[in-house]
């Protein structure tokens, strides 16, 4: 690959860590892939099977792992995605993307137990609590119209019941 | 005049007062999704797909007929009023349009972008309407071991040919890949990478995987860098275009198209390399010195390029049953989901879904400019709307989608999961293209590749042994070797003084 050659090294330039982190990632993935396809059992008169695409794919896997860590050593440092609403002059704020997951976790554990309406009114307040809002009832308040309409658009127009659990007999 | 009477016949179908409704529906709601900061055509489709569930497959397509072009729309709205676009095909839009913006001609860079894609849409779908039936004849008679060699030809160059980094875009395509083998093999029925659970064996759906990519992975990326300071949004009246503006951008529209289209309908993917190369034509063509102030060439020809270009993707789409970019692995997926697969026997087999589904193009093309050249005063409204809350919004929907497909929380935690990988990606600045393309094409592969084995009785030979398949590989080989050799060109001659990041070929 078009990795920068050695003498593009600059000194006092640090080396992009996490970018490490993904090499490992992607090696212990291909790895598992090509363990996981050796599992399988090739039929009788099967002359490819199930396993020759995974030993492909993990094999390509663990070469680009390799590759990505010596680029990576070398100074490559990846290019973030910026976007309208992306400022990456500033530090990423792990805060508020802790936030947002514990919102979606407590969603999925939820859902089932309270229903699409009530969990998709509080999922759409905590987010945007999570992302900064300042206007807690105005935000339970859309949520709850957004869920309780969607619920409804499904029900009536696509004619997909989603679960009412608790407000069963209610909706 | 057989493609004509067809065509017709689409019309005929397309037209009932029921199918006019989705179709103007799925312009609306798409354009209003597409305007949303954040928010690109492919995102859009994704979030929108679980709203087509409980409709018929004609009438489901002709609504995401509208959501396409109208999200395509709305994007170049947003990247004319804002300057940062969101999406990589409105990058060149944005260079010359959000000048012309500031100098308060934001009504006629809107004007001439519908124009502009509406002319580029219409044509560029009687085209799909001419070619793809000729290539899908061409195509009914191509074996296993050529379409196995043109899937590899356009994961080659979507991989290697866009994108700044080759190395990451390997790594997207390879975990993309990984991806498309979770599940049960088909031929065996043994499960695959399903880390030993059992709601992972019929593999994971397309629309969690989409929905958590584009979705969540963008909203939580955004979330870590949100933008404090508000951004400055250009008040829009009422887009028209003077006898002049006229004179300056009819000649940009057409090259743009006829730049645009053959990059859509080649495996080649993206918009990136159409638009740039509309915008250096026109930028070369130009009598005015007004390019880099905002010159309305700039605006006109890109955008007729990126909307033929969408348009174009449907000849392999509809043909070959291949999807060239993230949209349309998302409308593959979604033909899926009603049991249709496209490919060369579709438009034999189904004919009154292709033509209805073209003519429901060029309708939705024309509602687009009907209901978007007046609305966009309030579009632009839109862009207003706080960020927390169209975030939050954005995740609802994203929840609301993958829980909505099977009703089982389990989805919620799989879109959570590719959320992360989505987020990573964004991080690592891996491209997202050959992916999501490694995940839709990588089955269809490896079954090309079986069927082409199994018939060479698992001699390697088997894939080699059709003339289409030998020139496909040979394309192949120069699709990979000449971007090196020119690399290396590039390094030798500016080398070593200045350090040579991937990052200054880069356009995204």
């Amino acid at each position: 690959m078009s990795a920068a050659g050695k003498d593009d090294v600059r000194p006092g330039h640090p080396v992009d860590r996490a970018q490490y982190v993904l090499a490992a990632v992607l090696l212990v993935v291909g790895v598992y892939t090509i363990v996981d396809a050796r599992g399988l059992t090739v039929g009788f008169g099967d002359p490819i099977g199930p396993r020759v695409f995974p030993y492909a794919v993990g094999a390509g896997m663990v070469v680009l792992s390799v590759v990505l860590a010596v680029a990576t050593a070398r100074g490559d440092v990846a290019e973030a995605e910026g976007g309208e609403d992306v400022d990456l002059t500033a530090p990423a704020d792990w805060l508020t993307v802790a936030k947002l997951v514990g919102v979606l976790v407590l969603a999925m554990l939820l859902v089932n137990l309270l229903g699409w309406a009530i969990t998709g009114a509080a999922l759409f307040a905590g987010c945007a609590w999570a992302l900064g809002s300042r206007t807690p009832v105005r935000d339970v308040v859309v949520g709850a119209v957004l869920s309780v309409g969607s619920w409804y658009f499904f029900y009536v127009v696509l004619d997909v019941p989603l679960p009412p659990a608790i407000l069963d007999g209610i909706l | 005049m057989d493609t004509l009477n067809l065509l017709l016949d689409g019309f005929g179908n397309a037209l009932t007062p029921t199918n006019l409704l989705y179709a103007v529906l799925g312009v609306v709601i798409g354009t209003f999704v597409g305007v949303l900061p954040g928010i690109g055509p492919a995102m859009a489709l994704a979030l929108l797909l679980p709203i087509t569930f409980g409709l018929e497959p004609t009438q489901s397509l002709i609504m995401f007929a509208g959501i396409y072009y109208g999200a395509m729309y709305g994007g170049s709205t947003t990247s004319i009023l804002l300057n940062t676009p969101g999406e990589s095909a409105s990058v060149m839009t944005a260079l010359e349009g959000n000048k012309m913006a500031k100098r308060g001609r934001a009504a006629q860079a809107l004007a001439t972008a519908a124009i502009g894609s509406f002319i580029a849409g219409t044509i560029g779908t009687l085209l799909v309407a001419f070619f793809a039936p000729i290539i899908a004849d061409i195509a009914v008679e191509i074996g296993a071991p050529s379409y196995f060699a043109i899937m590899l030809l356009s994961l080659v160059l979507v991989t290697s040919v866009l994108g700044s980094s080759k190395l990451r875009g390997f790594v997207g395509l390879f975990i993309g890949l990984t991806i498309g083998l979770v599940g049960l093999d088909l031929s065996t029925g043994q499960a695959r990478l399903t880390l030993g659970i059992t709601q992972l064996v019929d593999g994971v759906d397309i629309v969690v995987v989409a929905v958590g990519l584009f979705a969540v992975g963008e909203a939580t990326w955004i979330a870590a860098h949100l933008r404090r300071a508000p951004l400055d949004i250009i008040p829009v009246g009422q887009p028209f275009l003077s006898r002049d503006d006229l004179r300056r951008s009819w000649r940009p529209w057409l090259r743009g198209t006829a730049i645009g289209f053959p990059f859509g309908a080649l495996p080649a993917g993206g918009s990136e390399t159409p638009t740039f190369l509309s915008y250096v034509t026109e930028k070369k063509l130009a009598k005015h010195d007004e390019f880099g102030h905002g010159a309305i060439e700039g605006v006109a020809g890109p955008e007729a390029a990126n909307n033929a270009s969408a348009a174009g993707m449907f000849v392999p789409l509809l043909a070959l049953g291949l999807p060239v970019t993230a949209t349309a692995s998302i409308l593959l997926a979604a033909m899926n989901t009603y049991g249709i697969v496209p490919g060369p026997s579709l438009l034999t087999d189904e004919p009154e879904l292709v033509w209805t589904l073209l003519a429901s193009l060029l309708l939705g093309n024309a509602l687009l400019l009907v209901v978007n050249l007046p609305l966009a005063p309030l579009w632009a409204k839109l862009l207003q709307i706080p960020r927390p809350q169209l975030y939050a919004g954005i995740l609802f929907f994203a929840t609301l989608g993958a829980y909505a497909v099977d009703q089982n929380p389990f989805d919620i935690g799989l879109l959570l999961a590719f959320g992360a990988v989505g987020f990573a990606v964004r991080r690592f600045g891996i491209p997202m293209l050959p992916l999501i393309l490694g995940v839709i094409i990588g089955p269809l592969m490896e079954v090309k590749m079986r069927e082409a084995l199994d018939i060479s009785n698992g001699a390697v030979s088997g894939l080699f042994n059709e003339a289409l398949a030998l020139v496909v590989y040979a394309i192949v080989a120069l699709a990979i070797v000449v971007p090196l050799l020119l690399d290396l060109r590039r390094r030798s001659r500016t080398a070593p003084s200045e350090p040579t990041d991937e990052r200054e070929e880069a356009t995204r």
